[in-house]
């Protein structure tokens, strides 16, 4: 490979930024064009959404209506950037966290929380939305991307694959492996790094001495970038560019977005063991939905009226995520041995029949 | 007909289910030009090009990864571990997508994928190139699990385990790749569905159950033991899982012995499962406690050793020695009293 070819793949050495943390636009780096107006509106609109979603999750967590929630707070300009940056034929494959862009995506909130409610599956149908199941294993979602693209790729489709992953989960080997399948196969797949600064306690200098996670791309020959991930308007430029690459037959495109967890790893971490709180104040100044609002207004592309009418959107959403977690979810003990199989084993067939044995013997 | 190796039927029926299905892909360490170590991919490429049988990156987890993705985007792959052993680093795939995907998207998504582990050793084999891992995958609900013993089951149960809805692992002993059987696929098919066991000798004295390595194993215990008039019936498993109880219980309600052999490990194996099943299901037709013949609890031993490991025909007449034929007059088998 030529230094020429590796200044090619390289992240810029400074995040790629649209919008500085007051609201007030800066000079973007050549190659990254700014998303049309609309384009923006609507993530606007989808933050807010997104927010007010997660704070609800978060709040009906507390009253024991999910069983454990990792809140996206903070990370709203990334998820719902990913969203925007595909198209409806492309694939989502997210993690645990990324429920904020499920909705985005229009999933029913209540099926993308099924899971975390404490049921067996994962709710919503993969397949019709083109959203993987939310995957827990780190980074083992990222080769079921470059698999998904190269089925894609074979059946003559142009859609691109998306794959989200955590910080930490860029120190898991499958990471790796996806990079270097992709890159070898040269598989149309764009990998997001919502770098988060923490992987539940352990914080990013205890996960990697490179000087950026993007860096990782170049030892795979895979293109990479880095981008201010609470810079909406960024997010969406680099993803826009990075899965137009990929479409484009220009190969896998890897994003470190730099962001940040603003509330503990789930409901059940206690975030004050590890970090203190004016790091969290430092971040709580460059939020991403206070930017973008900002920067929106200021270009007139935003008036109270629509900041009104996004909230009362949201609030709405809001009602039919905590109306359809109070209801109490059926939940049929017998399901449990239909989908081990496409046809239950002998054995499993005896097994259902002793718990319906057990379930419906008379009470002594 | 004429006679074919294991590892030829295998081809075979990668030859035809490729053939057959153009949702079939192939891909692992390998397999592509060089045809496999034990070749058998031989030709793939040759025949149905680059974008259905092609080298991957030297990465067991990617390769199932790859083929979780794969699958779930509507194909059929079929991917060789070079190894039993260098199957581990996929292990976190295969347990927690490849079997759980089904039953987490409550059916919506399944994985219609095989995982071919060529495993086992009598073979002469280095360390790590002969662990028998079966356990491992039959330990883990979602899973099938496959084990020839015979030429035509390896090419049948591969047909039936790349068009099984349901992801199998597929596990060939290494040491009867070579062995050859008169066979032609194109041939009616005799072999029974997949899922059912199969009585190879039938037999009145007592039972061996086998599976895989351990079946030729056993029919050469079943010849000696004949030639002293003791009749065993061998039952080779075919698949672990499904598990046919039936035919494994009808056949020592019959013979009142069982004898279970496995050439891996012993303690927590697959023998232990068919073991208690036995004792739980046939009790009452029992004349002596289910015996197990099996590997010692030990890391798979040098090639200088692995003979003295390996469970072999006499151990197994060791074990239908100690069934108790003597010992209880008043529970001898009424087979016996009429020979
Ligand atoms: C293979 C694996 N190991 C450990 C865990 C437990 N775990 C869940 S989330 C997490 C931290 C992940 O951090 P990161 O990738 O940065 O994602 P974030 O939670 O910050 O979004 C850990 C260790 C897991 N889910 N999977
Ligand atoms: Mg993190």
């Amino acid at each position: 490979m030529s230094h020429h070819q590796v200044a090619g793949l390289l992240p810029a050495p400074d995040p790629v930024r649209f919008v500085a943390e007051d609201g007030t636009a800066v000079d973007p780096p050549a190659g990254y064009r700014a998303p049309a107006d609309e384009q923006l509106a609507e993530a606007y609109r989808l933050m807010v959404l997104g927010r007010r979603f997660d704070r609800q999750a978060t709040a009906l967590t507390k009253q024991g209506r999910l069983a454990v929630y990792p809140s996206s707070l903070g990370q709203e300009a990334c998820q719902v950037a990913g969203v925007l940056a595909l198209g409806a034929d492309d694939w989502l494959f997210p993690t645990y966290r990324d429920c904020v862009a499920l909705v985005a995506r229009g999933l029913d909130p209540v099926e993308v929380l099924t899971l975390l409610r404490g049921d067996w599956h994962c709710g919503y149908d993969p397949a019709a939305a083109r959203v993987a199941p939310q995957c827990t294993p780190l980074a083992t979602q990222t080769v079921h991307a470059v698999g998904m693209a190269e089925a894609l790729r074979r059946k003559g489709e142009d859609a691109v694959v998306m794959a989200f992953v955590g910080d930490g989960g860029t120190s898991e080997g499958d990471f790796h492996e996806a990079l270097n399948f992709a890159g070898v196969l040269r598989s149309p797949v764009v990998f997001f790094v919502q770098n988060n600064k923490y992987a539940i306690s352990v914080p990013l200098a205890r996960q990697t001495a490179a000087p950026a996670l993007a860096y990782k791309g170049v030892g795979y020959g895979v293109r990479s970038e880095q981008v201010d991930g609470n810079d909406l308007v960024a997010v969406l430029s680099v993803l826009t560019e990075a899965v137009r690459h990929a479409r484009e037959g220009g190969g896998p495109f890897l994003v470190e977005a730099h962001t940040y967890r603003m509330d503990a790893h789930t409901n059940a971490d206690d975030a004050t063991r590890y970090r203190d709180d004016e790091e969290v104040e430092r971040w709580a100044a460059a939020d991403p939905l206070a930017r973008l609002e900002t920067y929106l207004r200021e270009r007139g592309l935003l008036d109270a009226a629509g900041v009104t009418a996004a909230r009362e959107a949201a609030e709405e959403f809001a009602a039919r995520v905590r109306d359809g977690l109070n209801a109490d979810p059926e939940t049929d003990p017998y399901e449990l041995f239909d989908h081990v199989y496409a046809d239950p084993t002998p054995q499993l067939r005896e097994q259902r029949e002793l718990l319906a044995a057990e379930l419906t013997a008379p009470e002594e | 007909m004429t006679a074919m190796s294991m590892a030829q039927a295998l081809n075979a029926a990668l030859r035809d289910a490729l053939r057959a299905d153009e949702r079939v892909l192939v891909f692992g360490e390998d397999v592509g030009p060089l045809g496999g170590v034990f070749r058998v991919t031989d030709g793939l490429t040759k025949e149905f090009g680059e974008e259905r049988c092609f080298d991957t990156p030297l990465a067991e987890s990617g390769i199932v990864g790859l083929a979780v993705g794969m699958a779930m985007g509507g194909f059929r792959p079929v991917v060789e571990m070079q190894f039993d052993a260098f199957a581990y680093p996929a292990f976190e795939q295969i347990a927690s997508h490849v079997a759980k995907t089904r039953n987490r998207t409550r059916g919506r998504v399944t994985l219609p994928m095989v995982i071919r582990v060529p495993f086992a050793g009598g073979i002469g084999g280095v360390e790590h190139h002969c662990d028998s891992s079966e356990a491992y995958y039959a330990h883990t609900p979602g899973l099938k699990v496959v084990t020839p013993a015979t030429v035509e089951d390896a090419y049948w149960l591969l047909r039936d385990a790349i068009a099984d809805p349901d992801p199998v692992i597929f596990m060939e002993p290494k040491r009867l790749y070579w062995s050859k059987e008169a066979f032609s696929p194109s041939g009616r098919r005799r072999a029974p569905g997949f899922g059912q066991a199969v009585v190879r000798r039938e037999g009145r004295d007592a039972t061996l159950v086998a599976y895989g390595p351990g079946v030729p194993v056993a029919l050469q215990a079943a010849e000696a033991a004949a030639a002293d008039g003791v009749s065993l019936e061998v039952v080779d498993l075919r698949t672990i899982v499904p598990f046919d109880d039936e035919t494994v219980t009808s056949s020592v309600r019959k013979t009142g012995r069982c004898v279970v052999i496995q050439e891996a490990q012993g303690f927590a194996g697959v023998g232990a499962e068919i073991a208690a099943r036995v004792q739980e299901r046939c009790f009452h037709s029992l004349a002596a406690p289910v015996l197990r013949v099996t590997g010692f609890d030990i890391p798979y031993p040098p090639p200088k050793l692995e003979h003295a490991h390996l469970p072999d025909a006499d151990r197994v007449l060791d074990a239908v020695d100690r069934l108790q034929f003597d010992d209880r007059p008043d529970v001898v088998h009424l087979s016996r009293e009429a020979s």
